[in-house]
């Protein structure tokens, strides 16, 4: 009996005890149990934490040392083919030729995964379009900004209309601008589109946002698994992020007595009500520093996987 | 039901349940772009340069052997010998297509992409392959077809011009051969290296590097020596199988290649043999990383 008859058929991806090491010394991947069901996944960890490994053993690139894995109900190391001609893949680093237009990057892509010429051709634009490139698109990629030439990664993931996309650390290298805008395409992919994600990122506050579930791994161990519902909002937090003078602010909130946290360049400030948002910005406009950003982020979530990282880190 | 004109309708995102094709057109659509690429068509101008000067090269010699053919009746360049007086522009050629199918997909980082794809590793490797192979055999076999017109016009009666046309067909084969073996050599060399200068270079390097080797040995005073010399370098050992093939009573002995003409067969076939396996090999360990 195999793991994907023991599941339901809703699975969408499941692994059991799932374990990878490099030559015997590195552990990648340690004893990894999960199941997830169709929606936008968080993969969480810091870099090194296995993501890329898992991933790779997801698309039947790698195979696990020990350990099951299902994808789509089908076990990648049986049948790569199958579970690859299903899924798009978005990878991390730059991986786009300088000298072809995202036209005909994406229209060979798409042949590449078995779409006939004509249809790889209009669902190539098609899938440029939704990721917002839509007149740019006979420009030689080279030309683009870090911005566009995500985008293109991920249109090429879309072209062959897959039922899984795993996404890379999709919002690396992109302004928080930037970040925003990519973290709400994959969210309309999710929603709208009705084609599951995964999305890998080493920050917890900005996938959270967007995700069903969410899956944190350090050093290649699980940590927690779990939908964000059950992780339920309890107070929500302001994020504010100025270009320079984090401490000076900081001091200065404190001044004010809000009781605010660092989370990296990022500080936090529990919303308590609307008069919150007038005192920092005061704030901010007092010391005239450059705001860089001010949203709501749920805050129960983070709290949950910070206790946990930390006392591995 | 007609819309007013000049409203755009967002229809939304279009799931897709037409035909998916299966492993043999995939290969065929990477084998036919990357034959263009092999071209530089579809690329930019700086990339056509070079490709197309050797292709006029060799079409110029063509188009002259082809008209003293046709004007005299003399026979200048036999078909067989072709590729071997234009040898070094193939090494040329092989320089710039090869570095230009593989490198540049090394250096991109795109490969990725390929292999998260219902592509395999050696698929991938074969149709590059095949496309470089394609190329040579398009444009040497080219320049044999030219010649072969020329002597169709100078010699007489069907049957002279069906006895022409199977001399061309077997030069073609031999074409073929040549197109194989630097082929696989050059596509195995760039596919290790990510800078196309550097593998064209080293492509380059690996054809000449053998020829002291087999100077070498004709300096030894020992005329097996001679006859064994041309096994060690690409260039000369296809050469040696064509004069087996060809010239199966050669009269220049002390160049020849004696009674070793399987043997040298049997090399070639366990080139090519050794290249396209260390090519297989190398994109399975590719597309692990």
């Amino acid at each position: 009996m195999t793991l994907g008859h023991t599941l339901s058929r809703v699975t969408l991806i499941a692994t059991e005890s799932l374990t990878k090491t490099y030559g015997g010394r590195v552990t990648a991947l340690s004893d990894l149990t999960v199941s997830v069901e169709p929606g936008i996944i968080g993969l969480v960890g810091a870099n090194g934490a296995g993501k890329s490994t898992l991933i790779k053993i997801l698309l039947g690139l790698l195979p696990p040392t020990s350990g099951r894995v299902h994808v789509l109900g089908l076990d990648p190391t049986v049948d790569p083919m199958g579970v690859r001609a299903r899924v798009g893949y978005m990878p991390e680093h730059d991986s786009l030729p300088p000298d072809l237009s995202a036209a005909e990057l994406v229209t060979h892509l798409g042949r590449m995964s078995g779409l006939p010429k004509t249809t790889a051709r209009e669902r190539a634009s098609e899938a440029l379009r939704h990721v917002g490139l839509y007149e740019e698109r006979y420009r030689q990629v080279g030309g683009y900004s870090t911005g566009m030439k995500q985008r293109v990664k991920l249109a090429q993931a879309l072209v062959h209309d897959p039922d899984l996309l795993l996404l890379d650390e999709p919002t690396n290298g992109l302004d928080p601008a930037g970040r925003d805008a990519m973290l709400a395409l994959v969210q309309r992919i999710g929603t709208e589109f009705g084609i599951s994600v995964v999305v890998c990122s080493h920050l917890l506050g900005e996938v959270e946002r967007i995700c069903d579930h969410l899956i944190a791994i350090d050093g290649g161990k699980l940590l927690r698994s779990d939908n964000v519902s059950a992780m339920t909002t309890s107070t929500d937090v302001l994020v504010v992020e100025v270009s320079e003078g984090s401490e000076e602010l900081e001091q200065r909130l404190l001044e004010m007595r809000l009781p605010v946290t660092r989370d990296g360049h990022a500080l936090l400030v529990p919303l308590e009500d609307d008069l919150t948002y007038d005192r920092i910005l005061t704030a901010v406009a007092d010391l005239d520093l450059p705001l860089h950003r001010l949203d709501q982020r749920r805050h129960r979530v983070a709290e949950l996987f910070a206790d946990r990282e930390a006392a591995h880190v | 039901m007609s819309s007013p004109a000049g409203v755009i309708h967002d229809i939304g995102y279009q799931r897709y349940e037409g035909e998916r094709l299966g492993r043999g057109d995939v290969f065929l659509a990477l084998y036919a772009a990357s034959l263009r690429t092999a071209f530089g068509l579809g690329r930019s101008f700086k990339a056509k340069i070079f490709p197309w000067i050797i292709v006029g090269v060799v079409a110029i010699v063509g188009i002259v052997i082809m008209a003293i053919r046709a004007q005299t009746g003399e026979v200048v360049i036999k078909y067989a010998e072709l590729p071997e007086v234009l040898g070094t522009l193939m090494v040329l050629f092989v320089a710039i297509a090869a570095p230009e199918l593989v490198s540049r997909d090394l250096h991109s980082g795109v490969l990725p992409l390929y292999f998260s794809r219902p592509l395999r590793p050696a698929d991938y490797a074969l149709a590059k392959l095949s496309a470089l192979v394609t190329a040579i055999v398009l444009v040497w076999g080219g320049a044999q077809v030219l010649v072969f017109i020329g002597a169709a016009f100078s010699v007489k009666g069907f049957g002279n011009v069906m006895n022409e046309l199977a001399d061309a067909g077997l030069g073609v084969v031999y074409t073929a051969l040549y197109a194989v073996v630097f082929g696989s050599i050059a596509i195995l060399v760039a596919s290790l290296l990510k800078r196309r200068a550097v593998a064209a270079a080293a492509i380059v390097g690996s054809f000449l590097i053998t020829g002291p080797i087999v100077a070498m040995f004709y300096i030894l005073p020992s005329e097996t020596a001679h006859q064994l010399a041309q096994l060690f370098n690409p260039a000369s050992l296809v050469g040696g199988v064509g004069d087996w093939l060809f010239e199966p009573s050669s009269s220049n002995e002390e160049l020849g290649i004696g009674p070793f003409g399987p043997l040298y067969a049997l090399v070639a076939l366990g080139l090519i043999a050794l290249c396209v396996t260390l090519l297989i090999a190398r994109y399975r360990k590719v597309s692990k990383s």
